[in-house]
Formats: C-alpha cells, sequence, structure tokens
C-alpha cells in the first residue's frame, strides 16, 4: 500500500478547515496540521513537512498568496491548492503563477474539492 | 453605488447559497438604509478598501446558520463556534466573489463577526448603504452594502 499523503489545510474559518478535512477523508491522506492564520501555517508547515496544503489567500498575520512563496522557498515541490473566495481570474492567475498547482474558487461542492484534489495528488 | 452595483451583490448572494446548500434563496427588493437598525442574532462584516471603499454585512439567524451548518458538515450537532464562524465565511465569500465584478483592487479584509443583537453597525456616515433582503427556506436575513 502507498505511503498516506500529507496534507495540511490552512484556513482562517474554522467550518471550512472542518468541511476540508471531512470531504477528503475517503482519500488516502493523513492531516498533519490545521492553521488559521499565514504565520502560524509557516511554523506548522516546517514542522510537518506534508506533501499537499490547502491554502485560503484572506487571512490574518500573513495573505495566503505570501504563504504560498515562502513553502515553496522551504520545499519547492510541495503541491498547494489555493482554495478561496477571491474568485476572479487574475487571483487565479496570479496563485498558478507564484506556483499554486490548483486553484479551487469558494464556494465550493464536496465534489469539486475532491475533483480538484484528486486531479492535484495525480500529478507528477 | 447603482444598480449595476446591487446586481453584482445579488447575483453572489444568490451563488453562495446555490452552491453551498443546493437550494436556491431568494432576494427581496433592495432599499435604502435608514437609521432603523437591520441586525439579527449573528453578523458578519467585511472591510472593503482599494478601488472602492466602504462595508458590507449579513446580518442572520442562528437558526439559518444551523442549517447551513449541518449542511456543510453532515453533522448532527453544530458547534456554537462553528456557527460564528460561518456568518464570516458567508460574508467573506460574498464579497470576495464580486471581484470577478469588480476585479483584483477590491480589496476585501477578514472577517468581524458580531454575536448578538447589536444596537446597529457602524458604517460610514458619508456613505449610502443598501439593504438587500434575503429569503433562504423559512429564514429571513439581510446584505447591507456601503460602499463609496
Amino acid at each position: 500500500m502507498k505511503d498516506k499523503v500529507k496534507v495540511m489545510i490552512v484556513d482562517d474559518s474554522l467550518i471550512i478547515r472542518e468541511a476540508i478535512h471531512k470531504h477528503l477523508k475517503n482519500f488516502n491522506i493523513e492531516v498533519v496540521g490545521q492553521a488559521e492564520d499565514g504565520k502560524v501555517a509557516l511554523e506548522i508547515f516546517r514542522q510537518t513537512d506534508p506533501d499537499v496544503v490547502t491554502l485560503d489567500i484572506t487571512m490574518p498575520e500573513l495573505d495566503g498568496l505570501t504563504v504560498l512563496e515562502e513553502m515553496l522557498k522551504i520545499k519547492k515541490d510541495v503541491k498547494v491548492m489555493v482554495i478561496t473566495a477571491l474568485s476572479d481570474k487574475a487571483t487565479g492567475l496570479k496563485a498558478i503563477k507564484l506556483g499554486a498547482k490548483s486553484f479551487l474558487p469558494k464556494p465550493f461542492t464536496p465534489e469539486k474539492l475532491r475533483s480538484s484534489f484528486e486531479r492535484l495528488i495525480a500529478q507528477n | 453605488m447603482n444598480e449595476t452595483d446591487l446586481h453584482f451583490f445579488i447575483d453572489s448572494t444568490l451563488n453562495y447559497f446555490d452552491e453551498v446548500t443546493n437550494s436556491k434563496a431568494a432576494t427581496g427588493i433592495p432599499y435604502i438604509k435608514d437609521e432603523a437598525p437591520v441586525v439579527l442574532e449573528y453578523t458578519g462584516i467585511i472591510g472593503i478598501s482599494g478601488k472602492r471603499k466602504g462595508s458590507v454585512y449579513i446580518t442572520t439567524t442562528e437558526e439559518m446558520l444551523k442549517e447551513i451548518a449541518h449542511i456543510i458538515l453532515g453533522a448532527k450537532e453544530v458547534k456554537r463556534e462553528d456557527i460564528k464562524d460561518l456568518v464570516g465565511e458567508v460574508a467573506n465569500t460574498i464579497s470576495g466573489n464580486v471581484r470577478q465584478a469588480y476585479g483584483s483592487d477590491f480589496m476585501i479584509s477578514v472577517p468581524v463577526v458580531v454575536e448578538g443583537k447589536a444596537k446597529d453597525i457602524k458604517l460610514p456616515d458619508n456613505i449610502q448603504s443598501f439593504v438587500i433582503p434575503i429569503n433562504w427556506h423559512d429564514h429571513k436575513s439581510f446584505l447591507v452594502v456601503c460602499l463609496e
């Protein structure tokens, strides 16, 4: 059996973190950390070395795009899925240009989350 | 603010309920907010800066938030923290989604949540505010938009 994919969930909303956790639980994953702001996210990222991060943009302390850049400096092959209410095309393109592997606008359905996640973990 | 601005917020609100609850909400006729308070049990407030300045808030009931939280989490019991958090997330999502219309220099703050029936929510005095009534299932809530 393949090793579990180590996932970290970053969002300032408790209910969104809980929903992401719940909807991804049928994948072969281990949620190694959760964070509600950008600063704490980077601390937990360094401690837990996740393979995949779901990352909000609008957060206290440090915004998600800055966090994304920092995470990629620490671990260049981490797969980051940006999940944000900032659903405009320019924000999506910026996230991808900075190195995110996936962009999912809020609000999302469980099906959209699961299919985006499936595509993300299938990427080389 | 004009009619087009109001439509952006109405569309964003209707889309939220459609996507998250898989059932349609309806909006009533928007009206200009006067001195009468528009505050229900939980309120999520977003500050707007950049190209447009002002505030947006959604105010709603515990019962409505509980029902939405049940749908999101699929759980029988919903924690009080989830309900409080959810109103901020709804405000954040509705406000963030209107960037599709306004562009990325429409900047939104993190949400501030007010729990309990406050006297009123303080909005900039010099900007007209509009109230958009929202009906979803048997629940009533209001989106208040105050934009330069």
